[in-house]
């Protein structure tokens, strides 16, 4: 991949952008179009690659260390939290070999217990912050959850973005807010923004809130909380993939993607691995760059995994609950 | 070049086809040798290995066909709708059956990717022939008069590019309208309709419906001119449509044409860019470029230029060329080596003309005909890259100011078979669509076919429409009955 020659013209051009809430709107609105019809048989075509033998074995690895494990439940204790963070640091223990997660991801009331179980690995602890998942709350409000998780040692902050205000038009809204979250995080933390895919309803939206999000300083677009009817899908996820790309070929700065939601097999985190492959390129192959926000996929994955090196399918026993 | 995320190969397994070392003739039923004992061999463009030998049909041989098929008119005609319906329907689902195995066939035999005649060419051939099928008991309501009748006898030549896509579009609607079939596949591509053949006997189509003749351009010409044929349809390159046009003129043949295409690819400033990129790079490098209606100029909004041509360049840089029997492959080998001939002669002409010539990264495999996939940029309507039919995995690119110009650029072209429109404006799109002489127009596609939609061309590009209500009408007389009846 080679940057832009003209990258420090373009980035400085983009500034601009964010001036006013006309010039903001004007941008947003001026993005290419999306057909839908198009999106969706590309993202279907590159479904049928056939990935297999060594090609799956580097597929799965791959995909295991960029598994965001996350437990986001009103019930959670402690005690899960630390079996969590022990999985993820030792996804199999019957197998060393096997890679690490990228991260655990909870509630910011969790960053101090999560935090501990990974003590000493490459595990980050990640954090749902700003009003998870709704995000109906005040600026202050989420603010101080941002900073509450921060403090407590979180690697990074999962924010979610204003739905209301998006579709409302109040693009600057949802751009200040961003870049508040962004500072809120100060040095220590990276920023994901969460749109909620499934709310925004179009693809031009989706588009829309990629560069909005890009533009205000995340360091991560997410597709979904995982909490609604309709999260990561491969053509949503393929058109943040072809917006992140836009985005470092004009700024030369690279933002990472993590789907979250639904995906739950090997094979389906097989073609998302495509879906990067070809769209955004291999510069985003590493798990600082793509995530999985998904918590039933590692198991499938370690079973994928399993029978890869024995050759023979296992059960979710071999496997631990959590 | 090497990356992080190497696939690894996963080829369809060609143990599932089982090709016999020769093939006759298919006439009145049986498999026959040729009345001269002529036979030829069809190989496999990626590996240049000799598939199977194939005899060769000669005048005696064609007359031979068009008696058995004049015969089996009498009773096929007189069957009710219905009837014919249901050998079709099952036409239908014996293809769908075998799909694994003719797809298999197909990619060994014109060496497209698998993953174009699994996912594209099967699912379309088993489509005409229940679509056809659902024609012929509603002859009556389909505008063509009371009781329209069959014509008789069909002769019919198809190409190379699209064997057994071709084979349905033609033998779906003469049977359906209760003609008799001849055909003649192309002496590069003949094992598809020859398997073909055996799925009409496994079909208990009676015999003689249906005769499939294996040969090069003389048992073509024997075909078409023979005087006991009603109808001649072919698909093929405009040169030899002008000899069929000839050789029929003053004769009550009736015919149709569907010849060669210089289809213009029109993308707007306000295009779905990323969409668009996807549709010009399946608009010409769909089958290699070996598409009739493939869209081989890209007439791209000068505002975006540099924009687009990025984005093209970057998306062919990841195209897969390579065994067309591995899933991954997104580029097969051409067709025949003559073809590569004509390619590559075609692009040093354009290269010598001053346009710029532009190929990714692309490694060709040592055996077979490859071609890799090219640009030309720097193309005025002057060059004969923008003129001449390429069909080739090559794209020319031109651009244009207005609207206006793009229609005034598109429409200047000896042919009139496609073209594209790439635009977010639905008003843009119908008004340009309205402007433009191409028998096809799809917007923010390219290359989509169903068997409901009417397929065919203007000006060089021949006369007449296959598939959908229309493609019915060149298979009936509105009145009295032309054929024997």
């Amino acid at each position: 991949m080679t940057m832009p020659t003209n990258a420090p013209t373009a980035a400085h051009a983009l500034k601009d952008v964010t001036a006013s809430d006309s010039t903001l709107r004007r941008f947003l609105h001026g993005l290419p179009g999306v057909d839908a019809v198009g999106l969706e048989a590309r993202a279907a075509s590159l479904g049928t690659r056939s990935i297999k033998t060594t090609a799956k074995a580097y597929a799965i690895d791959l995909a295991i260390s960029m598994v965001d494990l996350t437990t986001l439940e009103g019930a959670d204790t402690p005690g899960k939290v630390r079996a969590l963070g022990a999985k993820a640091v030792h996804p199999d223990p019957s197998d060393r070999t096997t890679p690490a997660t990228a991260a655990v991801c909870v509630y910011p009331d969790m960053v101090a217990t999560a935090k501990e179980a990974v003590a000493g690995s490459s595990v980050k602890v990640a954090s749902v912050a700003t009003a998870f998942p709704a995000g109906r709350a005040a600026l202050g409000v989420k603010l101080a959850d941002v900073r509450d998780a921060v403090a407590a040692g979180a690697d990074e902050i999962d924010m979610v973005i204003d739905r209301g205000a998006f579709l409302a038009g109040n693009y600057m809204k949802v751009y200040d807010e961003i870049v508040a979250v962004k500072e809120a995080c100060e040095a220590s933390a990276r920023l994901k923004v969460i749109f909620e895919t499934g709310e925004l309803s179009t693809y031009d939206n989706i588009r829309r809130a990629s560069w909005l999000g890009m533009l205000a300083g995340a360091d991560f677009i997410k597709t979904s909380t995982g909490k609604v009817a309709v999260n990561a899908t491969p053509a949503n996820t393929l058109l943040m993939l072809e917006a992140v790309r836009d985005f470092r070929a004009q700024t030369g700065i690279q933002v990472g993607v993590k789907p979250a939601g639904g995906i739950r097999t090997t094979k389906d985190a097989v073609k998302f691995l495509v879906l990067v492959n070809e769209t955004a390129g291999e510069d985003w192959l590493d798990n600082h760059w793509f995530r999985f926000g998904a918590s039933s996929l590692l198991n499938d994955l370690l079973m994928q995994r399993q029978k890869l090196a024995t050759g023979r399918y296992s059960g979710p026993d071999y496997v631990t609950v959590d | 070049m090497a990356s992080v995320f190497e696939y690894a190969p996963a080829p369809e397994s060609r143990s599932i086809v089982d090709i016999a070392p020769s093939y006759g003739l298919f006439i009145d039923g049986e498999f026959v040798e040729a009345a001269d004992g002529k036979v030829f061999k069809t190989v496999s463009p990626s590996t240049e290995e000799v598939l199977a030998e194939i005899a060769q049909a000669g005048e005696a041989d064609v007359d031979r066909a068009v008696k058995a098929a004049r015969k089996a008119f009498v009773k096929w005609s007189a069957l009710p709708g219905s009837e014919r319906a249901k050998y079709l329907f099952r036409i239908a689902r014996i293809i769908q059956e075998r799909s694994r195995e003719l797809a298999v066939l197909e990619t060994l035999d014109n060496g497209k990717p698998i993953k174009e005649t699994r996912d594209a060419d099967l699912p379309l051939v088993a489509a005409h022939f229940f679509y056809y099928a659902g024609w012929a008991d509603k002859l009556e309501h389909a505008g063509f008069g009371a009781s329209p009748a069959p014509l008789g006898v069909a002769g019919q030549v198809i190409p190379w590019n699209f064997p057994l896509l071709m084979l349905a579009w033609k033998i779906a609607p003469a049977l359906a309208t209760g003609n008799t079939v001849v055909l003649k596949p192309a002496e590069t591509t003949p094992l598809s309709a020859l398997f073909f053949a055996d799925i009409c006997r496994q079909a208990g189509l009676p015999k003689g419906v249906v005769n499939i003749l294996p040969g090069y351009g003389d048992s073509g010409a024997a075909l078409v001119a023979h005087p006991d044929v009603n109808k001649v349809a072919f698909t093929g390159s405009t040169a030899v449509g002008k000899e069929i046009a000839r050789t029929v003129a003053g004769t009550r043949k009736k015919v149709t044409l569907e010849l060669g295409g210089k289809g213009a690819n029109i993308v707007f400033d306000d295009a779905p860019i990323d969409q668009a990129v996807e549709g010009i790079v399946n608009g010409i490098f769909f089958n290699q470029g070996q598409v009739c209606c493939a869209g081989s100029r890209l007439l791209v909004q000068e505002s975006i230029q540099d924009e687009l041509l990025e984005s093209l360049k970057r998306r062919l840089s990841t195209l897969r060329l390579g065994d067309p029997l591995d899933k991954n492959t997104d580029i097969g080998a051409i067709n025949s080596e003559e073809q590569l001939t004509r390619i590559t002669s075609l692009v040093e002409q354009g290269e010598a003309e001053g346009a710029e010539r532009w190929s990714p990264a692309c490694e060709l495999p040592e055996s077979g005909y490859w071609f890799a996939p090219t640009l030309f940029t720097n193309v005025t309507q002057a060059h004969r890259i923008a003129r001449d039919e390429i069909f080739g995995p090559v794209l020319s690119v031109l651009t244009f100011r207005t609207p206006d110009e793009a229609v005034a650029k598109a429409n200047n072209s000896a042919y009139g078979l496609s073209a594209g429109i790439w635009t977010e404006k639905g008003s843009r799109i119908l008004a340009v669509a309205n402007k433009l002489r191409a028998g096809v127009i799809w917007s923010n596609t390219f290359n989509k076919f169903d068997p409901t939609s009417p397929f065919g061309g203007y000006k060089e590009s021949g006369f007449g429409r296959e598939g959908g209500r229309h493609g019915l009408e060149a298979y009936l007389a509105p009145s009295s009955p032309e054929g024997e009846r």
